[in-house]
């Protein structure tokens, strides 16, 4: 067979497998590094968030205006008193400062909030200690430093047992806090869901302080300016976290908290429940549909690939008319021309096969390498690959075969 | 034993509401070891003997009996089978499949019929020499020429040992000295006793058969018998 006929009627399979692979490979890693960023948040965690309300009928031409909303601690109790199936309950404060030590200083960020915060948290400790009861109960000034926050502040020296100073106040350094998530690095998606959501599932620059120190030592009160006007916001809580004991008890959960903070905030619409649960269920159905859209893609330009082969293997058999009429007269039978043909265009499609394998991976390694994605070339999708190229060779090559099996001998051998 | 047993032969076309009789009530009889000449002019149904004699028709009536055995009413896989392993055939253009060499040529109806790669090499080998071609097997046709070509024909209708060989016009596209070798060498073949059947319009060739068939609308006009050798 023509060598160049046969490289160009190839490179149909070898695009179709190799696209096959390599979009499956990328809808693959980006699915997983989605699901990942997900199951940080927890999957038995609920994440009630404070969100500014929309703007009331307000009296116009006041050029400054207090807002009171959000979540309270009095919400936190409730939660804690009156619902069933609840593992902890963490309220947090969040508050922007800058924190000094010697001559340094750096912009962080307060979180105010209960020992048990990282029992909802990825973070941990990797030195010191985390906030405990006897700190919460007797507010005492004792923090613990964000890992990413210690060279910045402390340089090479250890921050335990060092004072940093906010606003004038000092905070003994009992800990260092690390947040290496479970899985892998923090990837492109956990700032996209850090965004989308509004939880930071462990940011980096923080400074945790016990709830009660925060309450006393920093002001509920901000100010902004919008629209020419300044506004003053009062909120107590930026975070509830409410932690259940089982999968099980996520969705009616949700429902509850639902019910008894619209009750609480007399239905004020200034906050927002994200359940990572229902966010790692529609990461799944999503991947599904891209996976099923991104392969039926893939399909298409196979089976086309396969038209462009049918297509070439009937002008073979065309002009090949001769030869299988002597094949014919030598004593083949219908059936030996079949195969004949028919194995001639599995050869065509399986090498086209192979090849369109050895791109496709190449191309999703280099995504990795030059675009910084995750791509995970799964198994499935060679077997896949290969097993629609051999599908394709021996549906889009029976047809040729057939035709040249049923010749009529003594009409081929006079063509030409 | 006659190995060519024909009897009340007739082929029939249709051609819309026309019938087309090509052959008609025709008689044959050939036995073993005969060097038989088939004659006639064009549309006397010289080609479509040819082709019912080749199994690669089948008659619309009577029978043929090939090595004794009724051909007439197989069917297609059957008919592949003799073919394959009872006739041989020797076409004008030679018909050699352009993209195998000279053994690869002569192994084809072994590799039909089922050979080993071993022995159909070895044979094959045999046969290229027995034409005098042994020193160029591994050569395409295109590099051979129409002579050559003409001998590798040969060679491949010995393969499987066939009952008769069968001859259409074979030093059609040959120059006298070419054409005289081939006849030489089916002269020889024929002196070690195997069954020709030669279809031509030519009378060099007629005369170097033993007997020559004459055909004339589709029956026998008339039978020659030439005993000059």
């Amino acid at each position: 067979m023509h060598r160049l006929r046969s490289a160009l009627t190839t490179l149909g399979i070898i695009f179709g497998v190799c696209s096959v692979i390599a979009m499956l490979a990328i809808g693959e890693g980006a699915s997983q590094e989605a699901q990942e960023a997900i199951a940080r948040l927890g999957s038995t965690n609920l994440l009630i968030e404070t969100v500014e309300p929309p703007e009331e009928r307000a009296d116009t031409g006041e050029t400054q205006r207090m807002r009171s909303f959000g979540l309270t601690y009095k919400d936190a109790e409730s939660i804690r008193n009156t619902l069933p199936d609840v593992e902890v309950v963490v309220p947090i404060r969040e508050i922007d400062q800058e924190a000094r030590y010697l001559r340094r200083k750096v912009a962080i960020k307060i979180v105010g909030t209960v020992p048990w915060y990282t029992e909802v948290s990825p973070i941990h400790v990797v030195h010191g200690r985390f906030l405990s009861s006897i700190d919460l109960h007797q507010q005492q000034s004792v923090c613990v430093v964000d890992e990413q926050l210690v060279s910045g502040l402390f340089g090479f020296e250890d921050p335990v047992g060092k004072d940093v100073r906010i606003q004038g106040n000092c905070y003994r350094v009992v800990g260092v806090a690390g947040a290496p998530p479970v899985g892998g690095k923090e990837n492109d998606f956990d700032s996209a869901i850090s965004a989308a959501t509004g939880s930071d599932g462990g940011a980096a620059g923080s400074i945790y302080l016990p709830l009660s120190t925060s309450k006393s030592r920093f002001t509920e009160l901000t100010a902004s300016f919008s629209g020419g006007s300044q506004t003053i916001q009062r909120v107590q809580l930026q975070k509830i976290t409410v932690k259940v004991k089982s999968t099980e008890h996520v969705l009616p959960m949700r429902d509850m908290l639902d019910t008894l903070l619209g009750h609480l905030h007399k239905d004020k619409k200034d906050y927002r429940i994200v359940v990572p649960l229902e966010l790692l269920r529609q990461a799944k159905r999503t991947k599904l549909i891209f996976s099923i859209v991104l392969g039926s893609i893939a399909t298409i330009s196979l089976l086309v690939g396969g038209i462009g082969i049918m297509n070439i293997m009937l002008a073979t058999v065309s002009e090949r008319t001769r030869e299988i009429g002597i094949r014919r007269a030598l004593g083949a039978k219908k059936r030996d021309i079949i195969v004949q043909f028919l194995s001639e265009t599995l050869l065509l499609t399986l090498v086209g096969g192979i090849l369109g394998i050895v791109l496709g991976s190449l191309i999703p390694f280099l995504v990795t390498h030059f675009g910084h994605m995750r791509t995970v070339i799964t198994g499935s999708s060679l077997v896949l690959a290969f097993g629609i190229s051999a599908a394709v060779g021996i549906t889009f090559g029976l047809y040729p075969a057939y035709r040249a099996a049923n010749m009529d001998p003594i009409e081929s051998l006079r063509h030409e | 034993m006659a190995i060519v047993a024909i009897e009340n032969l007739c082929k029939v076309y249709q051609l819309g509401s026309l019938e087309l009789f090509a052959l008609r009530d025709l008689d044959l009889s050939i036995e073993q070891g005969e060097y038989v000449a088939i004659m006639g002019p064009s549309g006397s149904g010289k080609s479509t003997l040819l082709n019912v004699l080749g199994c690669l028709d089948r008659p619309t009536n009577g029978t043929y009996q090939l090595g004794g055995e009724d051909v007439s009413k197989l069917d297609d896989d059957e008919l592949s089978k003799i073919r394959g392993s009872r006739i041989g055939f020797v076409f004008q253009s030679y018909n050699l499949i352009a993209q195998l060499n000279v053994i690869e040529n002569i192994e084809v109806p072994m590799f039909y019929k089922g050979f080993s790669e071993h022995d159909s090499a070895e044979r094959a080998k045999e046969l290229a020499a027995m034409v005098g071609l042994g020193d160029r097997i591994k050569h395409r046709p295109s590099e051979l020429s129409g002579g050559e070509q003409q001998r590798v024909a040969i060679a491949r209708a010995l393969a499987n040992k066939p009952l008769i060989i069968l001859a259409d016009e074979p030093t059609g596209n040959l120059d006298s000295e070419s054409g005289s070798e081939i006849m030489n060498i089916l002269g020889d073949l024929h002196k070690r006793g195997t069954t020709l059947i030669v279809v031509t319009h030519d009378d060099h060739v007629a005369t170097r058969t033993k007997r020559s068939v004459h055909l004339l609308d589709g029956r026998i006009e008339r039978q020659e018998y030439n005993h000059k050798r």
